[in-house]
């Protein structure tokens, strides 16, 4: 029980998806233009993460080793097929300002990253709270980030008119810039909220200072191919 | 002319990172070096020609007939990972010099969301065959231009002083903002 607590937790802060991870970028940037797409966007992430994480641990002997990511992507995107048609019949409106996002979770690395990290290598219960988590994760800072950019960038929070008639909206905050901007500034907040902590426990941290996508295997291979090459440059430079 | 200015505005106007969010994890993960860039910007632009073409093809002549629209999102990605593989296998075999420098990208782009992107948003969109192949061209130029400009910028941020918690990923997001700011410039050369 004391490990599945510490699961789920860990998606909430310490291991917090699109802001530590650094996962699952395109719909943190896409469409955080209100908050209220944000935690659409979050509660459809929750559920595929959540299913295909249980899934995934469920069948994780009966998968070979060598095709297992084709298999992570077609059980993932048999679940997205249904988050659309679930959406499309309960909330129209939702599906379609979210747009082209809904069937792109599919590739979003935060389902793919889980499923290899994690629900790969553990029994179901345990992905559930890992999902559950970093699922809650990932939606309350969609949400955090969608609602800055209302805030600030046509004035209003869920809607409702927070600054009164006289505000005049930053319309930077809701445009591409913005997203970009907001994100690099909120990630190097993190930075510094970890090392800041760190020193004060006489620890020494390195912030998380690459895009990682690490928990995805392609992604991982690829920043192992190029630390090769990087050390194939230094030894000459040694010798 | 509407077909040139498509083009024009695909790679410029509505870039396929800078203004539609696309490809997001690649522009980040892949634009540390200039020549990682390259790479990586040449084998998105071949596998969203040929997956655009595929997901097309299916689209028209399987899932329309048979009613079997709402089963997109499944097929296409389908479609798209095991076209890769295909690539990859055929590119080993047959054309090795072109496999010793993008083979080694082929496997990441499958989940690149920029091509499963654009091969929902030609659908979306209702493009003709020509129309949709262009398209695909067009946004994959846009992807390698943007990439290999923010390499050339990252590049030089190693000999720069900056914040330590600004290192790396948030000195990157900024310089993408910054740079999809100036992007937003050239809507006044369609419009």
């Amino acid at each position: 029980m004391a490990s599945m607590m510490q699961e789920f937790t860990k998606g909430l802060w310490k291991e917090l998806p699109p802001f530590r991870l650094v996962l699952g970028l395109c719909p943190v940037l896409a469409v955080t233009n209100s908050a209220n797409n944000g935690l659409g966007m979050g509660l459809a992430v929750i559920f595929v993460l959540t299913l295909s994480n249980v899934i995934i641990s469920l069948v994780r002997h009966i998968i070979p080793k060598k095709v297992r990511i084709a298999c992570f992507i077609a059980i993932a995107a048999s679940l997205v097929v249904s988050v659309e048609m679930l959406m499309q019949a309960f909330s129209y409106p939702l599906y379609q300002q979210l747009g082209i996002f809904v069937p792109l979770i599919v590739v979003n690395c935060l389902i793919l990253g889980r499923a290899e990290a994690f629900a790969a290598k553990n029994p179901p219960l345990l992905a559930l709270a890992d999902g559950l988590g970093m699922g809650i994760g990932f939606t309350l800072s969609l949400t955090f980030l969608g609602g800055l950019r209302e805030l600030f960038g046509v004035g209003t929070l869920f809607g409702a008119s927070m600054f009164g008639p006289d505000f005049k909206p930053f319309a930077f905050m809701v445009q591409a810039p913005g997203a970009f901007v907001c994100l690099g500034l909120i990630l190097a907040g993190m930075n510094f909220l970890t090392m800041w902590q760190a020193k004060r426990k006489g620890q020494t941290v390195d912030p998380i200072l690459d895009a990682g996508c690490k928990g995805c295997s392609a992604c991982r291979k690829l920043d192992e191919i190029a630390n090769q090459k990087k050390l194939e440059k230094l030894q000459p430079a040694k010798g | 002319m509407d077909t040139f200015l498509l083009f024009i505005s695909a790679i410029f106007v509505n870039n396929i990172v800078l203004a539609q969010y696309l490809g997001n994890c690649p522009y980040l993960g892949c634009s540390k070096e200039k020549s990682v860039s390259i790479g990586m910007g040449a084998a998105v632009i071949f596998v969203t020609i040929m997956a655009t073409i595929f997901t097309w093809v299916i689209q028209k002549f399987v899932m329309l007939p048979f009613g079997l629209q709402y089963l997109q999102t499944i097929v296409f990605i389908l479609v798209i990972a095991s076209l890769v593989q295909f690539v990859e296998m055929f590119l080993k075999k047959m054309v090795p010099p072109l496999y010793k420098s993008l083979g080694i990208f082929l496997p990441l782009i499958t989940t690149n969301c920029a091509v499963l992107g654009v091969a929902i948003l030609v659908q979306r969109q209702e493009y003709d065959f020509m129309t949709s192949l262009l398209y695909a061209i067009a946004a994959g130029v846009g992807f390698m231009l943007a990439l290999v400009l923010l390499a050339a910028i990252r590049e030089r941020f190693v000999i720069t002083r900056m914040p330590k918690s600004m290192q790396g990923t948030p000195i990157g997001l900024i310089m993408a903002g910054i740079m999809s700011l100036a992007f937003m410039a050239f809507k006044g050369m369609i419009a």
